[in-house]
């Protein structure tokens, strides 16, 4: 093994050859095998589809400033909130993780020159980009108001939108799922480095394992689901519509088999993030390795047993409902057991606050509150209550928002300067996250509280006494807007202006800091072969931290 | 400011209980661990750059700690939840009946004395109420926050929701399945009256048909199921009365107790549960009678059965209720008795 030095000060990105300049067609990126530049292409694409599905969250906000459905008929909010929903959950939070930094930093981090079928990954992101097409056209056409969940029978009998255009979208982008968790697994078990054993692993990529298991196990039922929506819509089948002879309840079921594990997919990943951020930032092997590492699959395995949840008050059997109330109290449990172990990390750490690690800490504060309040709604006699107000929707937002899309700015953060090769203004990102941070609770916060009194989801209209609660959160959804759309700005600044960033910033001992940034094609000049332990900050870890510490003094001074 | 709906059901003090326990559950783990965050944050903050703090692997005992205490919280969240659960779910065997049907986009009410409401309801204070719902078209939810219960009413089948009103006054009624065009619309108002009251505006509100009159119509004339089913050995049809919430043994050896669904079920497709000595021969009725008229039958059917409430042999096993709360249930129900 070749010793990797401290901060590679010869290796500045953009005079190497590396994977960016490395071919500058439309050619060269739109048939490329290179699972670096195909997660680029995705980050783009999972950014329009952010922003759309963003633009639909603040026309929400603006409408329910008023007790009155005033600033948009009720149809077209109906609308607004369902093509919020879709985007949101198809289009952005299942892919974003994995297949933008997932795809970026798996082959890297087990020291693999690229994913195992790196012509299947290709294929994926034209799968998505035809679903997210087809799902786009529909939109243009008219839109869907059947709400994300599809419930039948309004989605196969009553609603006159386009719900089989909108389903035959998200049908085909559900096989880009399926091909980028195929590609993950076969990827982790074949392509390791010498010496990357599984418990050499980053956390990281235990998360990608658990959910590429979902992505494998978990999608084919929804494309199942929607397939047979579209039957019954078109041939008049009758397997949800009662007055078919279907059963609206057998819908429920199935589309919940998946969509609740689908939040595990959205969260799963962000969990491995925050493993990063929290041990890298602290200087500190993760407390409780094995512990964090077996927890992902525990949730991964528990997931696909707990769909019941959402359906206490449906007229399920009252025993199917004690079942699942029991499966999804245990299912609390690992993400318990995570929690405490990234707090044990910190103890005797030597912790510095970028801009990454504030998104880590932000998260561990907001999936507190996400992950308790889902103990409220599992909780069979108060969800009884709670179940479809605006307390589920601030529950799931505090799960979503709080945990899936902080972890991936974190993310993203933390990377860029290793995807890019460039610094991004630290300034400007420590704002942004506190932005973020306080207008998402102004945002979500009082949501929860609206919900203990009642208030709906999916209402265009409310009650008048229902409205200061509202004002707060729409007021929080204005400032958790800035601060979202500030990284748009100081990240693309950072482009064409930026630093150009160091292989190794932070001085860190992942596989991804051992080569420059951005990497070569190939991801490494030479083959690494792993021989320390995975979050091993000292000096087996073959970092030069003495070059690394007279460096940094010589700019300090 | 309202940060809490009003409480005007007997159940309604559970909710809110556990609701006051899950916040001191996550109080009791969120503080220490957020205060823990902070404390380490500012204690163990870089000192200097690229240091080597001392590695820590993990410790078992901590682990096994911070599992297992957690699964006994987690259980007491369960069984309590569990328990409100079947006090909402289990209506007495005593209750009111309303029917209800739901429809895009409006709520349609029918007490037994015939009244007919759209989006209002009228109850009395202090009485076991149980709402028998279905719908016409799609999903909906009614929900009563001050009473701190919902149910989906389903298309195609019946689902309860029973509640004993504690407070009088008017209170929101929501639609929470989300239904289409107007669902934020779909919305009414409850009003908890007075005994007295009530009675008064029950009286004052002649019906016109009840229930069971409409059914009974419906029986003997306009459907002719009497042709068939008026009892007596020759008959094609199945007896019916005495039939409600027994057991009845279906024609390839099932069992089914018939309840509502059974028998609006009975109605709609007959070939389906066939009872053991007689021919599939009833046609269906699908398509001929409304939300409304079915439930017209269904009463006129539990008429026909008047001790069937009395049966405990042929009671559901989900409708046991849990011990500790019948007095209190019971209380209401004797007094309507004593008058």
């Amino acid at each position: 093994m070749e010793t990797v030095g401290a901060i590679e000060t010869g290796s500045y990105g953009t005079a190497k050859l590396n994977y960016l300049n490395n071919g500058s067609t439309l050619k060269s990126w739109l048939l490329t095998k290179d699972h670096k530049r195909i997660a680029i292409m995705y980050l783009i694409s999972v950014s329009v589809f952010f922003l759309m599905g963003g633009l639909y969250a603040a026309t929400i906000r603006l409408e329910l400033l008023t007790p009155a459905s005033d600033l948009l008929e009720t149809g077209t909010y109906n609308k607004v909130f369902t093509q919020h929903g879709i985007l949101m959950v198809f289009f952005f939070l299942i892919p974003s993780i994995p297949a933008v930094l997932g795809n970026f930093l798996i082959p890297i981090m087990i020291g693999a020159k690229d994913l195992a079928l790196p012509r299947i990954n290709l294929l994926s992101l034209y799968i998505y980009w035809i679903g997210g097409a087809i799902t786009l056209w529909a939109l243009m056409q008219g839109g869907v108001d059947t709400g994300w969940t599809f419930y039948t029978p309004y989605s196969t009998t009553f609603s006159n939108t386009y719900v089989l255009a909108v389903g035959v979208g998200i049908f085909i982008n559900g096989f880009s799922s399926i091909l980028t968790g195929v590609n993950f697994l076969v990827t982790i078990h074949t392509m390791r480095a010498p010496g990357m054993t599984w418990f050499r692993l980053p956390l990281f990529v235990w998360s990608h394992y658990a959910v590429s298991l979902i992505f494998v196990l978990g999608t084919p039922v929804v494309a199942i689901t929607l397939l047979l929506v579209a039957i019954e819509r078109v041939a008049h089948v009758g397997i949800f519509d009662p007055a078919l002879g279907g059963d609206p309840i057998l819908f429920q079921h199935m589309f919940w088999f998946y969509s609740h594990p689908a939040v595990y997919i959205m969260v799963l990943p962000g969990m491995g993030i925050v493993s990063e951020l929290i041990a890298n930032f602290a200087r500190k092997r993760v407390f409780g390795y094995e512990f964090v590492a077996f927890s992902s699959i525990g949730i991964a395995v528990f997931g696909f047993l707990v769909w019941g949840h959402h359906m206490f008050v449906s007229g399920q059997s009252m025993y199917a409902s004690l079942v699942f109330s029991f499966l999804t109290m245990v299912v609390a449990i690992p993400s318990a057991i995570k929690m405490f172990n990234w707090t044990a990390t910190l103890y005797q750490g030597s912790i510095s606050y970028d801009t990454p690690m504030l998104y880590g800490l932000a998260f561990m504060g907001l999936f507190l509150i996400g992950g308790f309040t889902g103990l409220y709604l599992g909780a069979l006699g108060l969800d009884v209550h709670l179940t479809d107000t605006y307390f589920v929707i601030g529950h799931f937002h505090y799960v979503m928002v709080g945990g899936q899309v902080i972890a991936y700015l974190g993310g993203l953060h933390y990377w860029w300067p290793k995807i890019t090769g460039k610094m991004y203004s630290e300034f400007w990102g420590r704002v942004a996250a506190m932005l973020i941070f306080v207008g998402f609770n102004l945002t979500f916060f009082p949501q929860l509280i609206l919900g203990y009194l009642g208030m709906p989801r999916r209402y265009a209209a409310y009650p008048p006494e229902m409205q200061v609660l509202n004002i707060f959160s729409s007021a929080g959804a204005s400032v958790l807007g800035v601060g979202l759309t500030m990284p748009l700005f100081y990240f693309i600044h950072s482009l064409i202006k930026g630093k150009p960033a160091p292989a190794n910033p932070w001085l860190l001992p992942g596989l991804e800091w051992r080569t420059s940034s951005p990497p070569p094609t190939e991801n490494f000049d030479t083959p690494p072969v792993v021989t320390w332990e995975v979050y091993d900050f000292g000096d087996e870890s073959g970092l030069d931290l003495e070059a690394a510490k007279r460096e940094a003094a010589a700019v300090n001074a | 400011m309202q940060l809490f709906p009003e409480q005007a059901s007997t159940f309604a003090w559970q909710v809110d209980a556990l609701y006051g326990y899950l916040i001191l559950v996550s109080l009791v783990f969120s503080v220490p661990i957020i205060v823990a965050i902070f404390y380490f944050s500012i204690k163990y903050r870089e000192r200097e750059k690229f240091a080597v703090p001392r590695e820590i692997h993990g410790s078992m005992v901590l682990e096994t700690l911070w599992s297992v205490i957690p699964f006994f919280v987690s259980m007491s969240v369960f069984i309590t939840g569990a328990i409100v659960y079947f006090n909402q779910y289990t209506p007495p065997d005593d209750a009111m009946e309303i029917y209800v049907v739901g429809k895009q986009w409006m709520w349609k009410f029918q007490h037994q004395t015939g009244q007919r409401e759209i989006n209002d309801l009228h109850v009395p204070l202090g009485r076991n109420v149980k709402l028998v719902m279905t719908t016409e078209d799609v999903i909906h939810s009614l929900y009563v926050p001050a009473f701190r219960t919902k149910a989906d009413a389903v298309p195609g089948r019946y689902t309860y929701v029973w509640f004993n009103a504690t407070k009088p006054g008017k209170y929101h009624l929501f639609c929470t399945e989300y239904c289409g065009l107007n669902h934020s619309g779909m919305i009414g108002t409850v009003y908890v009256m007075e005994p007295g009251d009530f009675d008064n505006w029950l009286s004052g509100n002649a019906g016109g048909e009840t229930p069971v009159q409409v059914g009974k119509d419906l029986f003997e004339n306009k459907l002719g199921c009497a042709s068939c089913h008026a009892g007596g050995p020759q008959q094609r049809g199945a007896k019916l009365e005495g039939l409600f919430n027994t057991e009845v043994h279906l024609v390839g050896g099932g069992k089914a107790i018939a309840d509502e669904d059974y028998i609006r079920n009975s109605i709609l497709n007959p070939a389906s549960q066939v009872v053991e000595g007689y021919q599939p021969i009833m046609p269906t009725f699908k398509g001929q009678v409304t939300e409304e008229q079915l439930n017209g039958l269904v009463a006129y059917i539990k008429s026909l059965s008047p001790n069937a409430a009395a049966a405990p042999a042929a009671k559901k096993p989900d409708e046991k209720a849990p011990a500790e709360k019948k007095p209190e249930e019971k209380a209401p129900a004797a007094n309507k008795a004593a008058k």
